[in-house]
Order: structure tokens, then sequence, then C-alpha cells
């Protein structure tokens, strides 16, 4: 048989794995995470550590009725969180998580994974607005401005690392990067590009908590004020699709930062460079979203729009244009 | 938001907070009328959980009512028990000898800390602070611990009796409360300070936000941590003295900010100066009985007795009105949540919602204490 139909289920079977595993148990490491930030054990019944806390759940929302309110768009009700998983999973095809495995290097990578990530907000959008409950609109309208607003900064960030490496292909993004730590876009000597580097790579990573609606800036589930925002209406595996999805966001988000920034597969002293120096990079990034999560508390949705408008997009246009003179002049 | 918004009155949607709502923390309903985000007009509707505890004071014998005061404000049930011992105590005439006093004394700062503890976490709850809560729980549990050694319960307590208290307090206790004062001292700068009062996000989030003007304080009556983080410096324990309190060396933390930065930091130094009194009060606890010479049936002259406290929450007032029976003509609480809570709708006008809320936690509402 054609060996690209084997090569095609290979990497549907393993992405499948793969967000599925990393959507279960963040939620379990989250919980231990958090557990041990709060000085308390976390979950530790079922099984060693509570390992198979993340299938309980599982099982138990899977084992659920969704129920769906009278005065619903039943048919965008039930398709919202299938909405909100899907692109998320669609974004690992164009990942290269090292030299060999990448399912597809196309030449707009980038560019298609901010277009998923924009329709995992629409699924916020049309499961708070299906839902018919004022709660979840405000959270919906909340949603939108603000990934409207974080967007902006993140899109001119990477474009300057699109003008260093030449590329929107995120695995010559990555290959551009390889041979040390120096030659990683957050500290790249060349051409002096680290003086401004480091500030774009904060710029992202904030713009990506905010994408990803994580605290501090997750006002779309602000539980103290919406209950529990867009997913107030739904119960079993409607709302854990939701989850999965917020989960496998984080995931996109950090691979997409170790990819643009932080050199994807390389090791920092160019030693064996592979898919673990990758998976080691992405898992840091998403401890330090979950730390952050755990140690601050929200902030307003005015300030949070602020910070982007006044603050976040004009530095990374600045930084635009210092990348753009630096390449210009060395 | 420090600018001030135009409100448009005519497109307005109602927005019910409540009476189960994450934020409201018990059955409190909050019917709102909101521009988008912009609150309107908010209005508390009580009365969910209204029991009728005033009339039930008049159905049994003054002791029978003691139980009652801790189910009223259960965050800080002592200093219930203590006004409610203290205006009977005045009616009858009882005396209570010093080592009783000091005991009281030294339980309810305890249990003013407790309270001012839980209410942090809460308020932190409610800026979406979840760590915090755990952080304020391990120190009140240390509290509770100590208090289920005297008092017998863990939350509801029935502690006090017309002329003393109920059991007498021992070394371990002693020596408990010195290491919990030696405990909390060392992690308020760094669990508390650190960590949550310089965040920059929790600065942002409540200073400059649900401004209360002195002036509002004194028309809604608005006591206790409400009117000290407005300038006024009004604390029972020191303006209208009681009990054995004349006898320490303690300060009314007084901010003049009148937003809920100031009412943050009023609580936050509160505990510092409960620590204090307790302190003082170990140091100085004279020894003798705890209970003193008093009637099994109690006959209180016909009168009308007044008696107030300063609880957690602000200034709490029992009215006795006696027949010359054996239990109460009429009794009536001034209880201080209801003040503060009334002046809620006049000063969420034109906030967000978020901001409305955070407000809310500001106040420190225990709504049992409101509906009675």
């Amino acid at each position: 048989m054609d060996t690209s139909i084997w090569r095609a289920l290979f990497y549907l079977v393993g992405i499948m794995a793969f967000a599925g595993l990393n959507a279960a148990y963040l939620g379990w490491c989250e919980r231990k995470g958090a557990a041990r930030i709060q000085r308390r054990i976390g979950p530790c019944e079922a099984g060693y550590g509570g390992l198979w806390q993340p299938l309980a759940d599982g099982l138990k929302l899977m084992s659920k009725q969704l129920l769906v309110p009278q005065g619903v768009d039943g048919i965008i009700f039930r398709l919202a969180p299938v909405l909100a998983m899907v692109p998320a999973i669609t974004s690992m095809v164009v990942i290269p998580f090292s030299e060999n495995i990448q399912a597809r290097a196309m030449e707009l990578s980038v560019l298609l994974l901010f277009a998923l990530a924009s329709l995992g907000m629409l699924a916020i959008l049309l499961g708070g607005w299906a839902s018919g409950n004022k709660y979840a609109i405000i959270s919906s309208a909340r949603a939108v401005s603000q990934n409207l607003a974080y967007e902006i900064p993140m899109l001119v960030t990477v474009i300057t690392v699109v003008m260093i490496s030449g590329s929107m292909n995120l695995r010559e993004i990555a290959i551009d990067q390889q041979g040390g730590f120096w030659h990683w876009n957050i500290f790249r000597l060349e051409n002096g590009h680290f003086l401004t580097m480091w500030i774009s790579f904060i710029i992202f990573f904030i713009c990506s908590v905010a994408e990803t609606n994580r605290a501090p800036f997750d006002m779309a589930e602000a539980e103290s004020e919406l209950v529990a925002g867009f997913m107030t209406e739904y119960g079993s595996m409607g709302f854990g699709l939701f989850m999965m999805g917020e989960y496998l966001n984080i995931v996109v988000g950090a691979c997409l930062t170790a990819t643009l920034f932080l050199g994807g597969w390389d090791c920092p002293f160019g030693l064996t460079p592979g898919v673990w120096w990758f998976l080691i990079k992405i898992y840091v990034l998403i401890f330090t979203f979950i730390w952050i999560r755990w140690t601050y508390p929200r902030t307003q949705i005015y300030r949070l729009l602020n910070l982007s408008w006044k603050i976040l997009i004009p530095f990374s246009l600045a930084n635009l244009l210092i990348t753009a003179a630096l390449i210009k002049v060395f | 938001m420090t600018v001030p918004v135009h409100l448009r009155h005519d497109e307005t949607f109602v927005l019910n907070l409540g009476p189960q709502h994450p934020a409201t923390h018990g059955v409190l309903r909050v019917k709102l009328t909101m521009d988008g985000e912009y609150v309107v007009k908010a209005e508390p509707v009580l009365g969910y959980i209204h029991r009728m505890h005033e009339k039930m004071a008049e159905g049994g014998t003054f002791a029978q009512f003691m139980p009652n005061t801790a189910r009223m404000d259960y965050l800080h049930a002592l200093a219930f028990n203590h006004g409610y011992a203290l205006v009977v105590e005045k009616a009858a005439g009882i005396e209570v000898p010093e080592r009783a006093e000091f005991i009281r004394v030294i339980t309810v700062e305890l249990n003013r800390i407790a309270s001012h503890l839980l209410w942090w976490a809460a308020f932190l709850l409610d800026l979406g602070g979840f760590t915090p809560l755990l952080y304020a729980f391990d120190d009140r549990e240390k509290i509770i611990d100590l208090l289920e050694r005297v008092t017998g319960s863990r939350l509801t307590y029935c502690y006090m009796r017309f002329g003393g208290v109920y059991n007498d307090i021992d070394d371990e206790f002693i020596t408990g409360t010195r290491e919990f004062i030696k405990r909390l001292r060392s992690r308020l700068p760094r669990f508390y300070h650190d960590l949550v009062t310089h965040n920059i996000i929790l600065i942002k989030r409540i200073k400059n936000i649900g401004i209360i003007t002195p002036e509002q304080c004194r028309r809604y009556g608005a006591t206790g941590p409400v009117a000290r983080g407005s300038g006024i410096s009004y604390d029972i324990r020191k303006n209208e003295p009681y009990s054995v309190y004349p006898e320490f060396d303690f300060d009314v933390p007084v901010f003049e900010e009148c937003d809920s930065m100031a009412r943050y930091m009023v609580r936050m130094h509160e505990m510092e100066q409960s620590l204090r009194i307790i302190e003082q009060a170990l140091d100085k606890l004279p020894d003798g009985p705890v209970m003193g010479k008093a009637p099994k049936m109690l006959k209180p002259e016909a009168g009308y007795y007044y008696s107030a406290v300063e609880t957690a929450r602000g200034s709490l007032g029992h009215r006795l009105v006696c027949d010359g029976g054996k239990n109460p003509y009429k009794l009536k609480l001034r209880s201080p949540t209801f003040s503060n809570l009334s002046l809620y709708g006049e000063v969420a006008e034109g906030m967000m919602l978020a901001d409305a809320l955070a407000f809310m936690g500001s106040l420190d509402l225990v709504i049992p204490e409101i509906d009675r």
C-alpha cells in the first residue's frame, strides 16, 4: 500500500492520542499543581497519586445526559463544544515536534494556526449566544473583545519572528534556530536581535495566556461574577469538550511559543536535539500557565483591554520597527 | 473605572444575581439593572434566610436565647454571645468576675481574627484568587481548634453565660494561643502582604473602587471597618468602652481613602491589633472564678436596656425590653451588616459588574445576620 496513507494514519492516531492524553492529564496536572501551590495533596483516591482521576471524571461526564434547556438554539448549542475542540486538535497538524515528526510542513502554517485559534473563539461566542443565558452572553461578549484585542499584538510579534526567519513555515522557523540557545529567537545574538526579542517573547506569552482565557485573564469564565460564563448551561460532555478544548489550546499555545521563540526541538547547549527537548519546553511553559493561574487574582476586563491597546500593541509595533531596522542595518 | 460613564437608562436588562450565586456568599439576591457591563441600578433583596430570631427570644427564657445568638453572625458568633450576655447582665444586675471578662475578651478577639481571615479568603475568591483561601483557612483552623478546646464547638458557639463563661481556659489553651500569635505574626507579612496585598493586580482591582463617602456612612449608619475605611474613627471598644477593653492598649486603624483598599487595610491592621489585645489579656489574666453569682431563673425589673459591642463587621446593639417576667418582652437587634449593605445600591451605581462584586466583597456581608 501507499506509504503516504500509512503516514497519514500514523499521524492521525498519534495526534489524537497526544491531544486526548494532554486534554485529560493536563486537568490532573493542574489539580495536582494547584494542590501543591495551596499546600494540599490534590486527587489521591483513584489510583496511585490520583492517576485514574481523569478517566473517572471522563466516565462520569460521558454517562450524563446533555441537557438542552428550553428556548436555546439546539443546533448551535450542540455544535459549539465540538467547535471548541476540533480547531485545537487540527492545529497540531502543522506543529513540528522534531525535525522528522510533523504531519504537514505547510508553507503558511503560522497563518493556519492563527485562523484555527480564531475558530476556537467562535466556539465560545456561539456557545454563550446559543445558551440564552445572560451570564453566558456577557461572557461571550467579553471573550470576543478580549480575543480581538490580544490577537493584534500577538500577530505583530509573530511578524517580527517571520521577518527574522524569512519564512512562515514553522518547520523552517525552527530549523533556523538550531545550534544552541544563542541561536534561539529570544536570545538571538545574530544582528543584535536579543535586544528586542525578549520583549516580543514576553508580549507573545502574555497574549497566549489571554488568548487561551487563562487566569489572570479568564474574564470569560470569571466564576465569581458570571457563575461559569459561557459554560453555565452546559453539562456532561458539552462541558467536558469545552474543558478539553481549553487545555488543548494551552498545549497549542505552548507549542507555538516553543517553536517561535525557544528553538523548537533544539537543545540549549547544542547536544542531541530531538523531540524530548520540545516536550520539556512545552511542559515548562504549561507549568508556568498553571503557576500563574494559581498565584494571581483575576484582573478586570477594561484593564485587560487597556493593557493590550495601550501597552502591548505600541510595544509590539515599536519592536517590529526596530527589528526591521536591525535586519536592514546588518 | 475612574472616568464617569454615561449610562443609558432606556437600554437596560435585569440581571438577577442570586439568591444562589457564587459571589453573594449566602442567600442574598441583588436585582441588577444593567447597561451592558455597567450597573445602572442595584437593589438588594433580603429575607431569604429570615428565621424570626427576635420573635424566638420572646418565646423562651433569657438563657434559652443564648444559642440563637451564634446562629446570626456565624463568623463572629462570640461577639453576639457577648453582646447578649452584657445586655441581660445589665438588666438583671449580675456581677461578672474579672477573669471571666478577660476570657471573654480573649475568645472574642480570637474569633474576630478568624472572621477577618475568612473575609480575606472570601474576598480574594471574589477577585478570582483561589490560593489565598487555603492559606487563610490554614490559620483559621488553628483558632477554631483553640476555641473548640474551651467552648466545645467550632462555629456556632454558646460559650458565655449570664455572670461569666461556661468553661475556664487551661494552660494548653494559653500556650496554644501564644504559639498562634507568634505564628500569625510571622505569616502575615509573608503569606498575606507579600503575596496578596502588594500584588499589582489586586491593587489595581480595589484601589479607588467602591468609594463610600463619610457622609454616606453617617446617612446609612455604616459602622465597623466600612466606616473606619472612610476615615470615621468609630470603634465601640474605644468610644463606648465595655467589658475590660479600657485596660488594654490598642489602636483603632482608620484609613481616609474611602475605597475598597482602605477597608481591606483596616481589616488587615485590625487582626494585628487583636493579636495585641490577646497578648496583653493573657499577660494580665487574673485568677479567680469564671462564673459569678447569678440566679437560676432571671427576672429582671421592667424597663428598657441597651448595650452595644463591636463585632468584626461593626457595632451590634441589643435593645432589651423587660416586663418583669421570666422571658424578654421584646429583643431588638441592631446588626451591622444590614446598615453596611443598605448603602450598596447607591454606591454600586455606574460600576462595572466585576467591580460591583468586588465592592460587595469588601463590605464583608454575612447574610444570616442581616435577615435574622
